[in-house]
């Protein structure tokens, strides 16, 4: 982005305030989530930044937070993550595989009414949670499945499907169909071609879809408000309750995992972004 | 005989044309099949209950059922005056059952909501009518208070007779149907669910604006630097995008609270006093900056994707021509941009306007939305029927933003990260 050298003066100045701007925006996005860092690290119980941090004085850190969250007393953290993994991992299968069938059938070009079933297929992400939360509040306690986890999978799948149709459907958009009748035409049946031929070339797009099915569960919190009971409490929901009665720092603690955990999430997405782009560059 | 001559048939002898139709439906009926079991299990757990919401926020059965005798009786009164004899005997012999069954709670209840003052006299009637003599309940019932010989009150129930209602909706604008079955408004001080309404609107509006005044710039700077360094730069709008909702909501608790470090700056330069600190949580200010800072990435990145596939060269032909740079950005860039921008601002808006979780954490009293609302009402007070129709008004509104994103954009031109 260097400027011309014959660039006029007045211009050069609004450049550099323009690039001002752009900087303190990505100060303003990213800076929330760096201050949790440190001060998790808290050796004390405030939730600021304390003189001895700010001389970086070693003994004004500590793990004590780490411990507190891993090995404290009438700790929820460990039920809260077995569980939402659990469910995080059984929302995630079921969505990959509704969905990615679903999104096989819908780039099919004999679909019919296909405007109208993509509308439904993911609406789901187009209503408010709040909306969604009451109306599977109401289908899940009818089916005598509040309180359960399965009830919170089904939910959990119904709000992560919509992702993985929606990218699905992209991969599949440069997908060559000419590759599935050559493997019929060499005698393959349909759930070998699908396995052998078409699964592989489309399963950048069904990660990443997995990943955001994945994230969804594992980041919900408006309908697990409704559904959950005491056995299926999840991590936003310790989370949640913890940050409404007070701020302790071991939810920081708990906030910092989470974040390398999206760290770690949002590189694989990266990663599979960028192969299935050039996966699609080759098929052109 | 021409027709049967030109017309081509398969090996087997049918026609190509009724062949190809047949080959036709059963591609149709596959590619359906692999829709369907998605379809079937999203109707079942999800279009259908919200079809519920829209039975639930209109069923007034509960009354009806609870009351039959005394509706039956009510057919006949004109509502002028107090009713009969034959209406006050209808009622006690309804109510008799219902306190045999322990569920005239739940008639003070619905009652309360017609009309404020049922509780009381219900209770007082329970009491009473242990004691009732046989014949004349008019006068027996009139006695236990007076609000019983108030023809208002049994006008109010009369009102509850009808087994479907649309009441739910008007509360929600804060509006009744009042004793002469006309719609009003309720009065100034009480319209608390209007001011919701216009609150969320508000808060949506500013915050979709907000996003666009900040997103528009990055997005500009991530489209035009060379790719090594905007695939760094847009680690900072993809992180936060990846992040927990509720992690990202507890770092503007930390920051914005008094002795947070926000307000520690604003001391440190001298903006503000020390003893002076600034309430910037639990209030308005507190779901603006969250809100904005939360769903920047879903504006950054349908404006990125847009502004990428501009090509630099339209800038300079209109530099070229004799604009200015001013002039070739809004005559020549901008223009080009709005369709990013028209699917940025409404998959803010739409997401800010069902908002629930960071209000309801940093918005304070002043800071909540109509999410909020309806929360309250499914796990506090479970009026449930009154969530409903909340929450379908709430729909209706999106759905009508939706279809202009759908106009305006369309629907496959959604874009995930």
């Amino acid at each position: 982005m260097a400027l011309p050298k014959y660039t006029e003066p007045h211009y050069r100045i609004w450049h550099y305030i323009y690039l001002t701007i752009c900087g303190a925006v990505f100060f303003f996005l990213i800076a929330p989530l760096f201050v949790i860092f440190p001060l998790s690290f808290n050796a004390e119980e405030f939730l600021s930044f304390s003189d001895g941090m700010k001389s970086l004085d070693p003994d004004a850190f500590s793990l004590r937070w780490y411990k507190d969250m891993i090995y404290g007393t009438k700790n929820p953290w460990g039920l809260a993550a077995k569980n939402s993994f659990i469910i995080a991992i059984f929302a995630t299968i079921g969505s990959v595989i509704l969905g990615t069938v679903a999104a096989l059938g819908l780039s099919s070009r004999h679909m019919p009414y296909k405007g109208l079933i993509m509308a439904v297929l993911i609406s789901p992400m187009i209503v408010p949670l709040i909306i969604s939360g009451v109306a599977i509040f109401f289908f899940m306690a009818k089916a005598g499945l509040a309180a359960t986890h399965t009830g919170i999978v089904l939910a959990h799948i119904i709000l992560g499907t919509p992702f993985v149709v929606i990218t699905v459907t992209a991969t599949l958009s440069g997908f060559d169909h000419s590759v599935t009748r050559a493997a019929a035409s060499l005698g393959s049946d349909p759930v070998n071609t699908f396995m052998k031929i078409t699964l592989p070339l489309i399963l950048p797009g069904v990660i990443s879809g997995g990943l955001f099915a994945f994230v969804t569960s594992f980041d919900e919190v408006v309908v697990v408000l409704f559904l959950a009971g005491l056995e299926n409490t999840t991590i936003p929901i310790q989370m949640w309750t913890g940050l409404r009665e007070q701020l302790s720092p071991t939810i920081l603690a708990v906030a910092t995992c989470l974040i390398i955990l999206s760290t770690l999430i949002l590189v694989t997405a990266e990663l599979l972004r960028r192969r299935s782009e050039r996966l699609r560059g080759i098929n052109r | 005989m021409s027709s049967e001559t030109n017309q081509i048939l398969t090996t087997d002898g049918i026609p190509l044309e009724v062949s190809l139709k047949k080959a036709e439906r059963k591609n149709k009926i596959k590619a359906f099949l692999l829709v369907a079991p998605l379809l079937l299990f999203l109707i079942i757990t999800y279009v259908f209950p919200i079809g519920d919401m829209l039975f639930r926020s209109i069923d007034d059965k509960m009354v009806t059922q609870m009351l039959p005798k005394t509706f039956k009786a009510m057919e006949n009164w004109d509502g002028q005056e107090l009713p009969e004899e034959e209406v006050f005997a209808a009622f006690h012999e309804d109510f008799i059952k219902l306190v045999e069954d322990k569920r005239e709670g739940k008639l003070s209840t619905q009652l309360n909501y017609t009309k404020n003052g049922f509780k009381s006299i219900i209770k007082k009637l329970r009491r009473a009518s242990k004691k009732f003599e046989e014949g004349n309940y008019k006068e027996q019932i009139m006695a236990v208070h007076k609000r019983w010989a108030d023809v208002e009150y049994w006008r109010a129930i009369q009102r509850r007779a009808p087994e479907f209602t649309g009441q739910k909706y008007l509360k929600g604008m804060d509006m009744y149907v009042n004793e002469e079955g006309k719609i009003v408004s309720v009065e100034e001080d009480r319209r608390i669910h209007r001011v919701l309404w216009l609150r969320t609107l508000e808060i949506a509006f500013f915050v979709t604006v907000f996003c666009f005044l900040m997103a528009y710039p990055i997005a500009h700077l991530l489209a035009t630097l060379p790719m090594k360094y905007s695939n760094l730069l847009m680690i900072c709008v993809l992180l936060p995008f990846w992040t927990s909702l509720l992690v990202r909501t507890a770092s503007w608790m930390i920051l914005l609270q008094q002795q947070g470090i926000v307000n520690d700056f604003f001391v440190g330069i001298g903006l503000v006093a020390d003893d002076n600190r600034p309430e910037m949580m639990y209030n308005k200010t507190g779901s603006y900056v969250a809100m904005t800072q939360i769903l920047l990435p879903f504006m950054v990145l349908p404006l990125y994707s847009v502004m990428k596939t501009i090509s630099p060269s339209l800038m300079r032909a209109g530099k070229s021509l004799g604009g200015t740079p001013f002039v070739a950005f809004w005559k020549v860039y901008f223009p080009l941009t709005i369709p990013g921008i028209g699917a940025g601002c409404l998959l803010v808006f739409i997401l800010a306007i069902g908002y629930y979780i960071t209000p309801a954490l940093v918005g304070g009293a002043s800071g909540t939305l109509i999410s909020n609302q309806i929360a309250f009402h499914m796990k506090s007070t479970l009026d449930w029927s009154f969530a409903s129709a909340m929450g379908l008004m709430l729909l209706s509104g999106v759905l009508v933003i939706y279809w202009l994103y759908n106009k305006i954009v369309g629907i496959d031109n959604i874009k995930l990260g």
